[in-house]
């Protein structure tokens, strides 16, 4: 797999999956707070990669 | 004051709680009877540091020269047993000119630093604090 965003993707979804499992009890709350955290981790990188799109390398 | 033989049996039983949940991913939570939590631990861990391996990830060596080598291999070193048997059966070489290199380190690293939080959320536990 060499696709950045389905990377970014599946290591966000790693992350959230533990950290929600660390935090929370409620298996509702964990879902809740995961797919928050999720969804933060996805749409930052998708924000912060257009802020540097203009940037040269 | 010296310990009693109940207080240093719970001391004990703390660290041997501690280098199980170190060794396997999630052995201190099936312990402690938190099996759900323990299970999505002992899945998710190792398989995303298998994926940073296939990502062709580097497990970095103990090189003291180097300290953000350094600090990336005790990171790695995180994983206990996954990490020993990664390095006992050769994988972990890593290929600098992969274009999944980096992202390879970072499932590697993260895995690693993921399980010492959850080798922590174990000690809470056991010491009732949640």
């Amino acid at each position: 797999m060499r696709s950045h965003l389905l990377l970014l993707i599946l290591f966000a979804f790693f992350v959230s999956l533990v950290f929600a499992a660390i935090a929370k009890d409620d298996v509702k709350e964990q879902i809740r707070y995961g797919g928050a955290m999720f969804a933060g981790f996805v749409a930052s990188a998708v924000v912060l990669g257009w802020l540097m799109y203009p940037f040269p390398l | 004051m010296r310990a009693t033989a109940a207080e240093e049996s719970q001391s004990g039983n703390l660290v041997l709680l501690c280098l199980a949940s170190w060794a396997i991913p999630g052995a201190g939570h099936l312990w402690l009877g938190r099996r759900n939590k323990g299970l999505v631990f002992l899945v998710a861990l190792p398989l995303m540091f298998a994926i940073g391996l296939a990502l062709r990830g580097r497990l970095f060596p103990f090189d003291f020269s180097d300290p953000l080598v350094l600090l990336e291999a005790m990171a790695d070193f995180g994983m206990g047993a996954t990490y020993f048997l990664s390095k006992a059966l050769g994988y972990g070489a890593g290929d600098v000119r992969a274009v999944t290199y980096e992202y390879g380190n970072a499932f590697l690293v993260v895995a690693g630093l993921l399980n010492l939080l959850v080798v922590i959320d174990a000690y809470d536990i056991a010491l009732g604090r949640k």
